[in-house]
């Protein structure tokens, strides 16, 4: 039984491993077509002038050997872990990233958990209520959520709740002044629940409450209209009908043979959805101030600061990938017919 | 094959069926006994699977019943749906007419023998399985044990069907309603489904309502012969009674459409 599910598994892992390669290779080509001279970026003035100092930086960074040669030497600079130093803040582009993925990550993952949660919850709901009120009621407010600009919605979340209301804290993770939970995983939630600080982790979840409330809600109507869809459909199949027929009550009917299958399309939206969540998170980044990946590539790319350009496409790459492979091996665990064939 | 064998198993009677305010049935009546295969034949649209999934309370979406479906002293159709519940899969089964779309392709074989026999029997996971494995040989399916472990999908056709078959025996129903059970298959197989039922009926001493177009199918096993057009049933009798001198016209326009006339022996 196990072995179809491992070899689907391995099978899967490489597919992925060889295509974090192609998007390292990406990156590296795509950073080389940028016309910006890296010589000129980072050396002075009076250097660049200096013919013998610029052919002794260009060796010094390997810039003076043919591109192939390059970006072996720049794969082997991954594999130790060396992304470059950023030309802005001149730290390595790894130390930046440790910082501002996780931050990104724990608001992303906030918001595709309660988009889940709450989308599949939805759906279900007005699928099983199909023609009245309630199933109405949520696909207007579905609509609603696909329809409002995440960024309006952002700025308009951040004035009422925070300006008029003030029921939600205002910008950044936590409160300023707290000072961050001893760093484990990145996430503040998680981290300051693994050492125990309550004040840290309150406060972290009320400062990630509203940011990732305003990137689900387009991710919440998209997964409820398709839910709903995938639910009703699925209703109609014969095998449903023979699982009635068998006289089993409504809610094993419901969650070993409805949910199960009407789950695969679900799951193939959400994974899509993960991808545009994550380009939302841009602006609702800057709206509210979090200090998150988004934020980041946005200097990096308006300052032509190429390692950390490139470095934010790796690590968004490497997400998507993470994200296609748990999406296809979700499909197998789920689908049978999957890892067989 | 007792006494038992002449009393009704479950009486159909003056069944009205009404989807979106259109009339699909207009007064069915029907008796099943037990141990007699009962063919319901007619053409497509004339009624015949709408009267066996009102039977069990599985009319689509919207549609309305009036009549009385009487069974062990009850009227299925005034009966809570709760009460329903423990009628369905237990007293009476169904058998529906594509094994391909009918068996969940995501659930193995065992998943999908067992679990309303666990809920309606009240029985164990490995009492449930034993008995499981037992059914499948019964219905001929080889290395049953091995069987079980394996989903829909790794069956063919007619192996899929005898699964379904099993799946309805599972909890010793007395009726079993099969729906077209050999239109999906290859005409090779259907012989065998249709000898399997046959045995089970007279085995079992099971009350069969076989839905059927195919009045080739309908020769071959049932006892009594009902024939349904435009929601009600025009004839009803004894099989050779009515395949040899059908009395009402549309009857014998249904003979006449057949290639080779059915007889006694016919597959």
């Amino acid at each position: 039984m196990r072995s179809p599910l491992a070899r689907f598994l391995v099978r899967r892992i490489l597919t992925a491993l060889l295509l974090a390669v192609g998007i390292t290779l990406i990156t590296f080509v795509l950073t080389n077509l940028v016309p910006g001279d890296p010589v000129a970026a980072n050396l002075g003035q009076r250097a660049v002038g200096d013919p013998a100092i610029v052919a002794q930086w260009r060796a010094d960074h390997g810039l003076d050997r043919p591109l192939p040669q390059q970006y072996l030497m720049h794969l082997e600079g991954l594999l130790h872990g060396d992304l470059g130093t950023s030309q802005q803040s001149h730290r390595p582009v790894l130390d930046d990233l440790a910082e501002s993925v996780p931050a990104t990550l724990e608001l992303a993952g906030a918001a595709i958990l309660v988009s889940l949660i709450l989308g599949v919850g939805f759906g279900v709901v007005a699928a099983l209520r199909r023609d009245r009120l309630s199933d109405h009621v949520l696909r207007v407010l579905s609509l609603i959520g696909i329809s409002v600009p995440t960024f309006w919605l952002a700025l308009v979340a951040f004035y009422v709740f925070f300006f008029r209301l003030q029921v939600t804290p205002g910008s950044g993770r936590i409160d300023p002044g707290m000072t961050p939970p001893p760093q484990v995983t990145g996430l503040y939630t998680v981290d300051a629940l693994l050492s125990g600080r309550w004040d840290v982790f309150s406060s972290a979840i009320g400062h990630l409450a509203a940011p990732a409330l305003v990137l689900a809600l387009y991710t919440i109507g998209l997964l409820t209209r398709f839910t709903r869809s995938a639910v009703l459909e699925v209703l109609g199949q014969d095998y449903v009908r023979a699982a009635r027929a068998k006289g089993l009550p409504g809610r094993v009917v419901l969650f070993r043979y409805v949910l199960r299958p009407a789950l695969v399309p679900v799951i193939t939206v959400a994974g899509l959805a993960f991808g545009s969540l994550l380009s939302g998170t841009v602006l609702v980044e800057a709206v509210f101030a979090w200090p998150g990946v988004g934020q980041y590539a946005y200097k990096s790319a308006t300052t032509l600061d190429l390692p950390a350009v490139m470095g934010v496409g790796l690590v968004v790459g490497v997400v998507y990938l993470v994200i296609n492979l748990v999406v296809d091996v979700l499909y197998g665990v789920i689908d049978p017919r999957v890892r067989v064939s | 094959m007792t006494a038992a064998q002449k009393t009704a198993a479950l009486t159909i009677e003056g069944l009205r069926v009404s989807i979106g305010g259109h009339d699909v049935l207009h007064g069915v009546d029907l008796t099943l006994e037990a141990g007699r295969v009962h063919g319901l034949a007619g053409e497509s649209g004339s009624g015949k699977t709408m009267t066996g999934l009102a039977v069990l309370g599985l009319l689509p979406h919207g549609s309305r019943a009036s009549g009385r479906i009487a069974f062990g002293g009850r009227d299925l159709l005034e009966m809570p749906a709760r009460e329903l519940n423990e009628v369905r899969g237990a007293k009476i089964a169904m058998v529906f007419q594509d094994p391909a779309t009918s068996l969940h392709p995501m659930l193995t074989v065992e998943r999908q023998l067992t679990e309303h026999m666990r809920h309606h029997l009240g029985i164990g996971r490995k009492d449930a399985r034993e008995r499981a494995a037992a059914l499948l040989a019964k219905v001929r399916i080889p290395g049953p044990e091995e069987a079980l472990k394996r989903y829909p999908h790794q069956f063919s056709g007619g192996m899929r069907q005898r699964i379904a078959i099993a799946v309805a025996l599972a909890c010793e129903p007395e009726v079993l309603i099969a729906d077209e059970p050999t239109t999906a298959l290859d005409v090779t197989v259907q012989a065998g489904i249709l000898r399997l039922l046959r045995g089970l009926c007279d085995d079992l001493g099971l009350a069969v309502l076989l839905v059927t177009h195919d009045l080739g199918v309908m020769s071959a096993v049932a006892d009594e012969v009902s024939v349904m057009k435009d929601g009600l049933v025009v004839e009803t009798g004894p099989r050779g009674r009515v395949l040899r001198e059908p009395r009402h016209p549309y009857t014998r326009s249904l003979l006449d459409a057949l290639p080779v006339p059915p007889g006694e022996n016919s597959p």
